[in-house]
């Protein structure tokens, strides 16, 4: 019944928009980035402390809907210790799968969950919003990403 | 008391609901494999037969441009454009159809009246009073013009979840300052409906130049322009059952003839020289260019056809429908209702606690409910608010008490869905 749904939100999605991880401001943070999606209303401040090229640590604050919340918080599960370069290769591999529904990298790993959010064209932007943050904070990008900057 | 009640009883019989269904081509489908249910109807309306065929007789039979030709297509269109604006002024009771200008919708009238009138009639110091439940086109227009003539804004407060105009602070409002009062007469976040005939009276008592954004109204209740006494009123064809692309500008006719044009082009003018143009009268001044002629033509169907229902039923069944829906999602746990608790018009905003409005969209999609989510372009009334958005189910007539029991029964489920 609720096959699309559950392909949507998968329980991790939900498990991560409930207790969202590294949900906090890094008082330490040499780079932060907002991201707004003005459809919605939805926004994320994404915090990282970049030594050279490498994320050492990295947290985000913000309010949104369930997807766009747990893609926040999954991304900074996944990016500590990944350099600039790796973090925009995932992005691109990211963006992808979110709009073409294909998985065919290992290196995606756990962000596979988001392969279903393809199936719901109204929804990219919001698994995608944190995204553009956190590629604006490691380019050390100041002014505000928003979803109606880009394609996506 | 005893004959208006009969006269209820028998007006509301002589409706078969139901059976104006059958009148919406679109309805009769499934989505997601599930009966569409259409609660977006503040957005935009559905369009019935009657209107899907005034188009298409007039492309298959009668168009060509409108006002220059002689030869009998040109009549037969020039005729079809302005019977609709007869018809408009008709539909909302003003003196003459020289005071009805075409525009693209609610928001591009607004736009016009800002530019023409406001640039004309406004300087610095000058105040524009709001209300902090306008919709960004009553809103960003006035910002605009604000920015070009150093007038500032004022807004009229709104009351919390309940969203009432605090009319408490309307006298401390009405300045000799304000030269404009721009109102909306329906909320389209909120279902409230404001008291505009009166806040047009106290406005005119000083002299100030007053707009009614009717674009959730003129096809849910009766809009009488003079009985509401108003300067200005707007709508917008599509959703009052006409095509999208079409809206109509009320303007009182000493107004609109004080007024320079806001756009050059053909159709508005007298003569042309190389440096020099006379303008032709209201309402054609402010028509430059080949107007959209089936979108009146489309719209004189669809006003003709609500008139035929009648706008009273129409808004008794808009209330009742959303009555019945808060009360039902009221016996929830867990929501927050936005609006008037009495008295709504056909919209209906809540919240659920720990899911998110788009959430709560994209699974009632799923089930073929079509809601909408987010900020309803009321931004500011949403901060006010403390929060980012809501989930909203905006009624027509065509929606039934059985469609608003499977509603509040998928609410029930995404509840459970979010909890699980």
């Amino acid at each position: 019944m609720f096959d699309d749904l559950t392909d949507l939100y998968q329980q991790v999605i939900l498990d991560h928009s409930k207790s969202p991880r590294n949900f906090h401001k890094l008082a330490n943070a040499n780079r932060t980035a907002q991201g707004h999606n003005p459809l919605c209303g939805d926004h994320y401040t994404i915090y990282a402390v970049m030594d050279g090229d490498v994320i050492k640590d990295i947290g985000f604050q913000g309010a949104g809907c369930a997807i766009s919340k747990a893609s926040a918080s999954i991304l900074t599960d996944t990016l500590k210790g990944k350099t600039k370069t790796e973090v925009k290769a995932l992005f691109d591999k990211v963006h992808d799968m979110v709009t073409t529904g294909k998985v065919n990298d290992g290196e995606i790993g756990k962000l596979a969950v988001f392969a279903g959010v393809h199936k719901f064209p109204a929804r990219v932007k919001c698994a995608i919003l944190p995204w553009h943050a956190v590629v604006a904070a490691v380019e050390g990008r100041q002014e505000p990403v928003t979803t109606e900057m880009e394609d996506t | 008391m005893i004959a208006e009640t009969t006269i209820s009883t028998l007006s509301k019989k002589m409706i078969d609901w139901e059976s104006l269904r059958a009148d919406f081509p679109i309805l009769h489908q499934k989505v997601h494999g599930h009966p569409l249910i259409y609660f977006d109807n503040a957005a935009t309306s559905q369009k019935p037969r009657v209107v899907i065929d005034a188009l298409r007789n007039y492309y298959e039979r009668d168009n060509a441009n409108v006002h220059r030709g002689i030869h009998e297509l040109s009549n037969r269109a020039t005729a079809g454009y302005e019977a609709a604006r007869a018809r408009a002024a008709k539909f909302i009771n003003t003196r003459s159809a020289d005071e009805i200008v075409f525009t693209r919708g609610t928001t591009e009238g607004i736009n016009l009246v800002a530019h023409a009138w406001g640039g004309k009639n406004l300087k610095p110091g000058d105040k524009i009073l709001l209300t902090e439940m306008e919709h960004h086109s009553n809103l960003v227009p006035w910002q605009l013009l604000a920015e070009r003539t150093g007038a500032k804004l004022v807004y009229l407060p709104v009351t919390g979840d309940e969203g009432l105009l605090d009319l408490s602070k309307l006298d401390s409002l009405l300045t000799k300052e304000v030269k404009l009062f721009a109102m909306v007469h329906i909320s389209n976040s909120l279902g409230t409906v404001n008291p505009v005939a009166e806040l047009c009276e106290r406005a005119r008592k000083l002299g100030i130049v007053t707009l009614v954004d009717a674009a959730q109204s003129a096809g849910h209740c009766p809009v009488d322009a003079g009985q509401i006494g108003c300067d200005f009123l707007a709508f917008s064809g599509h959703k009052i059952c006409g095509p999208t692309g079409i809206g109509v500008l009320y303007g009182r006719q000493e107004l609109l003839e004080a007024m320079p044009p806001w756009q050059g082009g053909g159709e508005m003018i007298l003569s042309v020289d190389f440096f020099k143009t006379t303008y032709k009268h209201a309402p054609h001044r402010f028509e430059a260019g080949t107007p959209d002629i089936s979108g009146p033509i489309g719209l004189h169907a669809a006003m003709d056809y609500l008139d035929g229902i009648g706008r009273d039923n129409i808004f008794k069944h808009d209330q009742e429908l959303a009555g019945y829906a808060y009360e039902q999602l009221a016996r929830l746990t867990n929501i927050r209702l936005f609006g008037p608790k009495t008295g709504r018009a056909g919209v209906v905003s809540f919240l659920l606690k720990d899911v998110h409005a788009h959430d709560v969209v994209t699974v009632a999609d799923q089930r073929g409910v079509a809601l909408r989510g987010g900020h309803h372009c009321t931004q500011p009334l949403m901060r006010k608010l403390g929060i980012e958005s809501t989930a909203r189910a905006s009624f027509y007539f065509y929606n039934t008490k059985a469609e608003v029991d499977r509603f509040v029964e998928v609410v029930r489920e995404i509840q459970k869905f979010f909890a699980g």
